[in-house]
């Protein structure tokens, strides 16, 4: 007989009792001791079917392949940029993985430069290296914007449903915006429209774990618009 | 005479009134404040990030690293000399001990994970309430651990067992003995049994049993404080 201790989105911290027996299966932030299904980090619980899962509430960005990332340039070699993504190691940046054509015996930080923020994506993981590529469309050096940090669990909330929270943002405020799966956000547009986008990611970053979300922030901005 | 009622009117098994606080230090991956009576601990946490000097970096898993101090202005009598010292060292290693086995690291190679625990001010119990607050930092640092860990110091007062003992008691004349404990409080586990002072095996076995129970009072308090920040954000 199997019986489950906690609810749907309740907030539980780490050896918290999730469940008991043996019908549920633990996934990612839950591991079975014994009878018990017990957290392992303080996070949501999400239920679905027999799955018992957390959501991570806090934590640094853990790189995964085909992120794609925001980032500045915090070392140079002769060959490579390394490139500070938010986690323990730094992303490594090759000469040919830029999407320039650079000659021999170039000078390096005629392209990318100490500090410049880059937006790569991951193209390998191993252990203790991030191997980063800016060969593909939409990767580039970015021009002067405001830089918003947020936590790399809330990012699927800002995007929100194939990017319909980003687009809705994008549109009213006439702001451009990428945001980093690392947590880091660019956003460019006028004064105004900057510290509006920010405002609505600062308001979903605060009510992350709640419903209707995407209709709240329309108002949210509909508001200030018109105030 | 045995000592029956005690200096500050508590009973034998009650703890001194607790307040926890987690978040405290911004720029900190975790952080966390705990009080017990007059003792302030505050621990912050860093990391995983990559260990220097590199020869100190394991391969095979991430490590602990724990940094326990006292502030100057700290302590109830005298200046605390600032600095590191013999027992400043002993404490670090024994917190960082008794926080390990909750830790599986092994998923942040070459990597550390920093816990500084700064005493603001101090009754007795430091190292317990330093152990509490760095606990519950890791947690809200998002670090995988197996429990949280909560601590408590029991002590032997002319033949009677005391729970939370202050540094008032702790110079009782007649000698007295104490005993930190850290524990598991999902099992039980005891992480940390420290002795200082002469007490009987009976004595022993009855402090540790009223440190277990004690030590899960803590564990409520230590997770309605991760628990708070969140819900209280959300409103």
């Amino acid at each position: 007989m199997s019986e489950l201790i906690v609810k749907d989105k309740d907030i539980v911290v780490p050896g918290e009792i999730l469940a008991v027996g043996m019908d549920f299966l633990p996934a990612g932030g839950a591991y079975r001791e014994g009878e018990q299904i017990v957290a392992s980090q303080l996070g949501l619980v999400n239920i679905s079917n027999r799955l018992i899962k957390l959501i991570p509430l806090t934590g640094k960005y853990l790189p995964k392949k085909g992120d794609t990332v925001i980032g500045k340039v915090v070392t140079m070699t002769f060959s490579n940029w390394f490139i500070d993504i938010g986690c323990q190691n730094e992303g490594v940046m090759s000469l040919r993985d830029t999407s320039e054509f650079i000659d021999k015996g170039a000078d390096l930080s005629q392209f990318y430069n100490f500090g410049d923020v880059v937006v790569a994506k991951i193209s390998k993981v191993t252990r203790g290296a991030i191997d980063l590529t800016m060969r593909e469309p939409g990767l580039r050096k970015l021009t002067p914007g405001k830089l918003v940090k947020v936590t790399p669990s809330k990012v699927p909330r800002i995007i929100g449903k194939e990017g319909s929270m980003i687009t809705m943002i994008k549109d009213k405020t006439g702001c451009k915006i990428i945001v980093g799966q690392n947590g880091v956000i660019w956003i460019q547009g006028t004064p105004e429209a900057e510290m509006l986008a920010y405002q609505a990611i600062n308001l979903i970053q605060e009510k992350a774990h709640m419903e209707g979300l995407t209709d709240e922030v329309s108002k949210f901005l509909e508001k200030a618009k018109g105030g | 005479m045995a000592y029956k009622k005690r200096f500050d009117g508590r009973k034998i098994e009650e703890l001194r009134p607790m307040e926890a606080k987690t978040g405290v230090i911004k720029r900190a991956d975790g952080s966390a404040m705990f009080k017990i009576g007059k003792t302030v601990a505050i621990a912050a946490v860093y990391g995983p990030r990559e260990l220097h000097p590199k020869f100190l970096q394991n391969p095979e898993t991430g490590i602990l690293r724990c940094n326990y101090n006292m502030m100057a202005f700290s302590g109830s009598g005298e200046r605390v000399r600032p600095g590191p010292s013999r027992r400043s060292k002993e404490i670090s290693m024994v917190t960082e001990k008794a926080l390990r086995s909750v830790l599986d690291l092994r998923k942040f190679p070459n990597a550390v994970i920093d816990v500084y625990i700064e005493l603001i001010q101090t009754d007795s119990g430091t190292r317990c309430a330093g152990i509490c607050a760095a606990a519950m930092a890791l947690a809200d640092a998002g670090i995988p651990m197996k429990d949280l860990v909560s601590a408590v110091a029991v002590g032997v007062i002319d033949g009677s067992v005391c729970v939370d003992v202050t540094k008032e008691e702790e110079d009782y004349e007649s000698g007295m003995g104490d005993i930190p404990i850290a524990i598991l409080p999902r099992t039980g586990e005891v992480t940390l049994l420290q002795l200082d002072g002469e007490i009987t095996p009976d004595e022993l076995k009855k402090a540790v049993e009223l440190g277990v129970k004690s030590c899960k009072q803590i564990y409520e308090i230590q997770k309605k404080a991760l628990k708070e920040r969140f819900t209280r954000e959300s409103k």
